[in-house]
């Protein structure tokens, strides 16, 4: 056992690592420099440059063929880009939904004067894309999604709510899923579309967080037209146009890195002076630092196994699947804790130096634990996937969904 | 980036598993628990003929001269199937205890009949109701003569010799050595305890003036026992991770076939996301596990850290799978008659037995504070 590349590996993260070196700035040993640079409101447009390069360089979906602009390339390398840009104060995190999810749902569905139109923009970050799934009263249950979509002549008439759109105030371009047929049971009466964010008739709300940010956004459709030509797959075949989104999840590898962890909060355990000492000796603290260090550690090794999986060119095992569920609450609670540590003036903004960053952590903990499939949704995966249990029991399931009770 | 076992490992494990799948039933760890006997002898043989007790043993030594990777292995599938041989004791303890402290003609005597089956040894530390520690140890040792009495320890009938922790006098940790005493004397006198896991046997030993030499240097006890359970850690976590995994799918397979309200129970989120948490904490302590396993082998520093980490993950993953095991099964699940009592009386066993959570928590972070001030 080893943590090593493989020579061809280690030829490759040199040439990345010299390519970076030479295109963009290696990130400092203070974190708060690092910081203060993701506040920059020239953000977006330095995205999409850093992106243009990116893709030029040939490194910025290396997995994907090379017709549209990848290098075929085996996952391990693209996470060994990732691994190395990590080090580089660079802009990321615009394109991830659009490559990630929404191009790949193209590939699939769209015609090749499509793809010839709108792959290559996407990859070289000239075109955003934002995925309208969820609405109102379809976020985990997302089939349950009301947004209609009527025909038309050769167009689609499109009126409804979506939710939790992220970026949908910077995308130009977004996959839609609605509904065409409310007479027949839910998963049956829906429809993809792709869609000009700028066509008339489409509202874009932003949505403020508890975090003060707004990164979500409410869309609303009135009367949006939407030729049937960027229809994605067969009329009511929608559902299976969503899971083909959902499949192409990006590699459950990467995870949001740079935030406080371990280290930090036995920084601050060692600072803290409570009634029967330092706070670092006392047995309560020690055992709290213990069970979240098994969990860094346990994250960090299992990302090890699922890229030994895909160096040695296997399938990875299901074993990625509990990185987001860990992850998440240990967020949320070590945040709490560590302010717990400061006592009354953990609530404080301003006064105690170390309180923002654990703040941050514990009101971003809650947002994570929802996004991208709550822990229960997670939880229902890794039973019925990976544990082999029964899907819940879907009362709506054979029901027309004009005749299902309640809010649908 | 190679974190995962070799083809060749895997297929040892497999070897081993199908083993102890044959010959190792729940029935016959039943058959040790409500019986007489000290261990299931014919497994234990059966792991004898397939050269199991001498894996890490060097081939001069009559072994197989594996390194720990194999060694992993092997304690995975016998921590999932609870069979009743003295695995962690001899193979485990008192074999890495030579290896590590013996001189070279206590390797040469006993490698061999470790290696062959023909000896088993254990290890004798506690002394009674209290966690173990430099303070306190009472059994001496001196001119050749051990006296004391020592209590839990496992496999004490069975064992042909064990590697006491002896007081030979002095100041702290330094009034500590290692003793290693052929227990097969007039000086000893052995005595069977109940426990709360009757699988796997334990004894109280009394030593009154039996003869026993030193194991490693006088003085140096405590430094090799720590040691010594760093490595023993890491192959208990694989036992731990071998048998929280097999609890984890005996609830699940309850699940599937028990019906209430009109419909399986594993199809209840109340189920589903209880098990899916022992999945969750099975993985946690399987990829901790496999860096122990990845220190013990390079030797690297990170070992006594990594050896704490993968200690207490697997704890956790393995009390949490044996408890849920026999809530998911309900009212059947508590009688004598049903086979989830292995794991919960064997999750608890292993958890104390090397020291438990809350010691190794507070090991864990004082490692941890060493390597940050490095």
């Amino acid at each position: 056992m080893d943590f090593n590349d493989t020579p061809e590996e280690a030829a490759f993260r040199k040439e990345v690592r010299a390519w970076l070196e030479a295109n963009a700035v290696r990130k400092s040993d203070d974190r708060q420099s690092n910081r203060a640079r993701n506040d920059d409101p020239e953000l977006l447009k330095k995205a999409k440059a850093w992106q243009a390069k990116k893709a030029q360089a040939g490194y910025a979906r290396m997995t994907w063929p090379k017709e549209f602009g990848g290098r075929g390339a085996s996952p391990i390398l693209q996470v060994i880009y990732q691994q190395e840009e990590q080090n580089f104060l660079v802009p990321l995190g615009f394109f991830d939904i659009g490559l990630g999810m929404c191009i790949p749902t193209m590939m699939a569905y769209a015609s090749q004067d499509q793809l010839k139109r709108y792959v290559k923009p996407a990859l070289h970050g000239d075109e955003i894309w934002c995925q309208l799934f969820s609405e109102p009263a379809a976020g985990s249950d997302v089939a349950g999604i009301r947004t209609r979509a009527e025909r038309s002549g050769d167009d689609w008439i499109v009126n409804g709510q979506k939710v939790w759109t992220s970026g949908a105030h910077y995308c130009d371009y977004g996959i839609l899923l609605t509904r065409t047929d409310p007479s027949v049971p839910k998963h049956q009466g829906l429809t993809m579309f792709f869609l000009d964010m700028k066509s008339p008739g489409v509202e874009v709300r932003p949505i403020k967080q508890i975090s003060g940010g707004a990164n979500f956004n409410e869309v609303f459709f009135t009367d949006v037209r939407i030729p049937d030509a960027q229809r994605l797959g067969k009329v009511g075949d929608g559902w299976k146009a969503a899971l083909t989104t959902l499949m192409n999840e990006r590699l459950a590898v990467g995870m949001p890195s740079g935030g406080l962890d371990v280290d930090e909060l036995m920084e601050l355990a060692r600072d803290t002076e409570l009634e029967d000492g330092i706070a670092i000796r006392n047995q309560q603290v020690r055992s709290k630092i213990a069970e979240w260090y098994v969990q860094t550690q346990g994250l960090k090794l299992t990302r090890y196994r699922t890229l030994t999986a895909l160096s040695r060119g296997q399938t990875p095992g299901p074993e990625s699947s509990i990185i987001k569920i860990v992850a998440a609450a240990k967020m949320q609670d070590m945040g709490a804790f560590a302010m717990e540590l400061m006592g009354h003036a953990g609530i404080l903004k301003d006064e105690v130096p170390q309180a923002g960053g654990f703040q941050a952590q514990w009101v971003g903990g809650a947002g994570f634990r929802i996004a991208g499939g709550t822990d229960e949704i997670l939880r229902n995966i890794v039973a019925e996937r990976v544990l082999g249990m029964p899907a819940d029991v879907r009362v709506d399931k054979d029901i027309p969904f004009n005749k299902m009770g309640g809010k649908g | 980036m190679n974190f995962d076992f070799s083809d060749d490992q895997k297929l040892l494990k497999d070897q081993v598993r199908k083993f102890l799948n044959d010959k190792c039933p729940m029935t016959t760890v039943r058959r040790v628990l409500e019986g007489p006997e000290t261990h299931a002898a014919e497994v234990w043989q059966g792991l004898i003929d397939l050269g199991i007790p001498g894996t890490t043993i060097p081939e001069a030594h009559g072994g197989l001269g594996l390194g720990p990777l194999e060694l992993c292995v092997v304690a995975e599938e016998i921590g999932r199937s609870c069979a009743p041989v003295p695995f962690e004791t001899s193979v485990i303890l008192a074999t890495e205890a030579l290896k590590m402290a013996g001189s070279p003609a206590q390797q040469a005597k006993w490698l061999p009949l470790l290696a062959q089956g023909k000896a088993v040894g254990t290890v004798a530390l506690a002394e009674g109701p209290q966690p173990l520690k430099p303070r306190g140890v009472a059994t001496r040792f001196g001119n050749g003569r051990l006296n004391g009495v020592k209590l839990p320890v496992t496999d004490g009938e069975l064992a042909t010799f064990a590697i006491v922790l002896v007081n030979t006098g002095g100041q702290g940790e330094r009034a500590l050595s290692l003793a290693l005493v052929d227990l097969a004397q007039k000086g000893v006198t052995r005595r069977r305890l109940e426990t709360v896991d009757p699988t796997r046997k334990h004894a109280e030993l009394t030593f009154a003036d039996a003869t026993a030499e030193l194991l490693g240097a006088e003085g140096e006890g405590w430094r090799v026992l720590e040691r010594l359970q760093d490595a023993a850690a890491v192959y208990m976590a694989f036992a731990q991770v071998g048998g929280a995994e097999a609890a984890m799918w005996m609830a699940r397979d309850y699940a599937l076939q028990r019906q209430a309200f009109g419909r399986a129970i594993a199809s209840y989120q109340a189920i589903k996301h209880k098990l899916a948490d022992c999945y969750v904490k099975l993985e946690i302590a399987r990829s901790n596990a496999y860096y122990g396993a990845m220190m013990l082998t390079e030797g690297g520093a990170d070992l006594p850290l990594a050896a704490a980490a993968a200690r207490v993950a697997a704890t956790d993953a393995y009390d949490y799978a044996a408890k849920e095991n026999i809530q998911t099964h309900g009212g059947i699940g508590f009688t004598w008659q049903a086979d989830t009592q292995f794991h919960y009386r064997r999750a608890r066993l292993l958890s104390l037995s090397l020291g438990g959570p809350m010691a190794w928590k507070d090991k864990l972070v004082t490692r941890l504070e060493r390597k940050n001030a490095a």
